[in-house]
């Protein structure tokens, strides 16, 4: 065999030995597929389902296991989160807002920053920034409801009450389609309401609505414009008795045109 | 699809170069339906193995270059002719690889337009003021190359050398920005900047260039770029010494081999430092990307890794070994040789041991767990970052040892400087082993891998004192003998193949595990790949593609090298050809 033909079987010995040794020497690893937006069914759901499916995105589309687990160390550990949620807010590195435990688990979510916990921090930062991404953007980008069930999940494997309520629709977040700057701007009132889908919560004069949110029918009677508008911004700031907070989406003061917004508070300023 | 459609998304693709509106969207949403497809042809195969290709080629030119330009300064400052031969000889190989480059990166193009046209779409409107750049510096680099190749034997002599030098400094700024303007459309993949969200450009295309993992990609690449061209270079010198015919063939093609895997071994030992920046900024800019690929579905690749990395370093040292033949006063140093062998196979395994063993079910109750009750230790990174340490500390022994083999110091402090390198050497590793055993298995997990920085100081410091110590003690040191160039063993010279052919394979490994870190988005959660292909494919997968890459790029090397000498040589023609008095 001359040196080329020598070289050549050489080469290829060798670069066989590292596909071999690739294909038949470590475990091949199924990587999961990119998650699929699951259908949720949440008006039929039970709590014990709801529960299930908050597991689901803990494990799953979640990724929460990545760092949450006992091996890696690089998370706490989030067994015990729904019991001790209410001593955080009293804890003074505390940043957030929340005034409930059930608050608290939505902004660790959300606000991951507004209370690190010891240890866990970004590097260099005294823990005053956490590592964890906004579950409700980036590559997890969960929704209003799966965020929920999140913190379902979390108060029943800490074994405490389960505070979340199940909302009405999935308000799913991270859609770049209902940006305002990629839509044409409604011409009235009514369109914002159509476009929006309101009446899906809420009764509106002759639209017929459902029960979730109050009736709108005759709120001009007992609200006035600057009401509506913190109403529409910041739905979370004042809840009539018998509803829920945090059923609302709190993003419209980014979906709507500031046109769109003020056609809207007149136009249910009026409805006396 | 119908080649009037291929044209019109070529053209559609091409025209987004002039519509920045189209940005103003944001990251397009897709569906599968969105990638054209072409009967026959795997889209995501078919970009994997042009991008692979492009990029080794391109590594190799610029690489090439880069070690050019030091062996003619060398040369100039030596007044020796042979490293000027030398120099020339290995840009004539890289001038044919040069066409190849731009070829391979002509069909990329072509295939990302073809295929991907949404993605290129998106990509040209953020970048397209640097890649008017890059069109312009290609130009340069291709002018720069030319005069500096075929001005080579013109521009000799005491000002018109240092004009030639001055051309290929020239030329390796040119090249480099290059490399770095293509690394920040790879990296704004990876880690996008001046980007919302949703995917809207800012317009600030500086910053979009400027992402987190552009520097520690610019760094990695031009270190491993160096190593990977003097390992072809070897390689090829090594084929050219095994076919030599006679005895001034070998010996000029053992200096070239040798003086290539010198480059190649420089080039390897600061390569895993590059290797650890990188690997900070990743989890720097996500902790969830940074797990995936420490941690996560692509943590075996890392004993793929080990494997690769085992054979470089081993080849590297063996190679030194053998050619410790070319000296009479080696016979001093042999004994040492089995040590050295010993402590760098040994912190190969400890690289090697996977922290999580494949089971079964039995054997995993048998264990107790997933981790071997002593093993698993050696498993984890603080255990990993201690035997590479030491590896590249041992291959820098060999290397001194090798040095010294035919050479006898005469300084009067010889007893002193050994002690002091035997001292420094040993505290060396002391420290690098007592900093990755405390902060690895007495610390928090968080802080497993701290110790990195501070080992890789002390390595570096060490291999820095330790030169400079051994420079100053041989200097103007007694020859046992002239060196015997050539006379190596044929088996060393296939030490130098491997390198070559694991280099190759290794980065093609690597860019497949940087480019799989994104996963299932064309850009890092700002653009998602809606297409067929949008999964991460398994180790074996990947590895079969790549080595058909390697495969395709070992018989494109073979070719430049074949018409790099074809083009030396003259057939005589006579009479073939009409005498200049028998045509009138």
């Amino acid at each position: 065999m001359n040196a080329f033909a020598r070289v050549i079987v050489f080469g290829l010995a060798v670069i066989a030995f590292f596909a071999g040794f690739s294909n038949f020497g470590v475990p091949q690893v199924e990587p999961a597929p990119p998650p699929k937006e699951e259908k949720l069914a949440l008006g039929q759901m039970t709590m014990a389902e709801f529960v299930a499916l908050g597991k689901r995105v803990f494990e799953g589309k979640g990724t929460c296991t990545l760092c949450h687990n006992p091996v890696g160390g690089r998370a706490p550990l989030l067994d015990r989160v729904g019991a001790v949620a209410a001593e955080r807010l009293k804890d003074p590195r505390y940043k957030g807002e929340a005034k409930t435990a059930e608050d608290y688990l939505y902004e660790s979510l959300v606000k991951p920053s507004a209370y690190v916990v010891a240890g866990f921090g970004k590097a260099g930062t005294q823990d005053a920034e956490s590592p964890m991404p906004e579950v409700s953007g980036g590559s997890t980008r969960l929704s209003e409801a799966e965020i929920r069930a999140l913190i379902a999940f979390l108060q029943d494997w800490s074994g405490v009450e389960v505070t979340v309520q199940i909302p009405a629709d999935t308000g799913e977040a991270g859609k770049a389609e209902e940006k305002p700057s990629q839509r044409s701007p409604a011409k009235d009132a009514p369109e914002v309401i159509a476009q929006f889908g309101c009446i899906a919560c809420h009764k509106i004069g002759a639209m017929a609505g459902g029960p979730i949110g109050p009736d709108l029918s005759g709120i001009g009677k007992i609200r006035d414009a600057a009401y509506l508008r913190r109403a529409i911004l910041d739905p979370d700031a004042d809840i009539p008795k018998g509803y829920q907070r945090k059923v609302m989406p709190a993003n419209y003061g980014e979906q709507l045109y500031a046109k769109e917004l003020e056609m809207l508070v007149a136009y249910l300023a009026a409805l006396k | 699809m119908k080649p009037d459609r291929v044209l019109l998304v070529v053209l559609a693709a091409v025209a987004a170069l002039a519509v920045p509106e189209a940005l103003a969207a944001g990251a397009p949403v897709l569906t599968e339906a969105d990638y054209p497809r072409l009967a026959g042809v795997n889209s995501r195969i078919a970009v994997w193995l042009a991008a692979q290709l492009h990029l080794w080629f391109a590594a190799f030119v610029l690489a090439v270059p880069i070690f050019v330009f030091i062996i003619e300064a060398i040369g100039m400052a030596r007044r020796d002719e042979r490293y000027d031969r030398l120099a020339y000889e290995f840009i004539k190989v890289s001038i044919t690889a040069y066409s190849l480059t731009a070829i391979l990166g002509g069909l990329l193009l072509f295939l990302l337009v073809l295929l991907y046209p949404h993605l290129f779409q998106y990509l040209a409107g953020i970048f397209r003021p640097s890649m008017a750049w890059y069109a312009v510096l290609f130009f340069a680099e291709s002018a720069l190359l030319y005069v500096y190749y075929y001005g080579w034997h013109w521009l000799q002599g005491e000002f018109r050398k240092w004009v030639h030098l001055t051309l290929g400094l020239l030329l390796n700024a040119v090249g480099t920005t290059l490399m770095f303007l293509a690394n920040a459309w790879v990296t704004f993949m990876m880690s996008p900047a001046a980007v919302d969200p949703a995917g809207v450009f800012s317009g600030d295309t500086w910053a979009a260039i400027h992402n987190a993992l552009w520097n520690p990609v610019n760094l990695h690449r031009v270190v491993a770029n160096v190593a990977f061209g003097g390992s072809i270079v070897g390689a090829y010198a090594a084929y050219r010494f095994l076919s030599a015919t006679s005895a001034e063939e070998k010996a000029h093609y053992d200096w070239m081999g040798y003086t290539a895997n010198f480059i190649a071994i420089a080039a390897l030992l600061p390569l895993p430092f590059a290797g650890y920046w990188l690997t900070a900024e990743i989890y720097a800019y996500s902790q969830q990307m940074g797990i995936t690929l420490m941690g996560g579905i692509f943590a075996w690749l890392f004993i793929i890794q080990a494997v690769l990395i085992g054979a470089l370093f081993l080849s590297a040292n063996y190679y030194l070994w053998c050619g410790m033949g070319r000296s009479d006063g080696a016979a001093r140093y042999y004994r040492f040789v089995k040590y050295l062998a010993i402590v760098i196979v040994g912190a190969f395994l400890v690289w090697f041991t996977p922290h999580t063993l494949v089971l079964t079910n039995e054997e995993l109750k048998a264990l107790g767990g997933p981790y071997h009750k002593y093993l698993g230790a050696l498993g984890l990174m603080p255990a990993k970052n201690i035997a590479v340490n030491i590896m590249i500390l041992f291959t820098t022994l060999s290397f001194l040892m090798y040095r010294r083999a035919n050479r006898v110091p005469v300084v009067g402090w010889v007893g002193a400087g050994n002690a002091a390198l035997a001292a420094l050497f040993a505290a060396g590793v002391v420290n690098i082993a007592a900093l990755g055993i405390y902060h690895g298995y007495f610390t928090n997990t968080v802080y497993k891998v701290a110790s990195s920085i501070p080992q890789v100081l002390t390595t570096l410091s060490i291999i820095v004192a330790a030169v400079v110590i051994d420079s100053l003690m041989y200097r103007g040191a007694r020859e046992v003998a002239p060196l015997r160039w050539g006379r190596v063993p044929d088996r060393a010279q296939y030490a130098l193949i491997l390198l070559a052919v694991a280099f190759t394979w290794l980065m093609g490994l690597m860019g497949y595990i940087r480019s799989s870190l994104r996963q299932h988005w064309h850009v890092t959660n700002v653009f998602r790949d809606a297409s067929a292909d949008a999964f991460t494919p398994t180790l074996g997968h990947a590895a079969n593609v790549v080595s058909a890459g390697a495969l395709i790029f070992m018989a494109l090397v073979v070719f430049v090298f074949w018409v790099s000498r074809v083009s030396s040589r003259h057939t005589d023609a006579a009479g073939y050809w009409k005498k200049a008095g028998a045509a009138a």
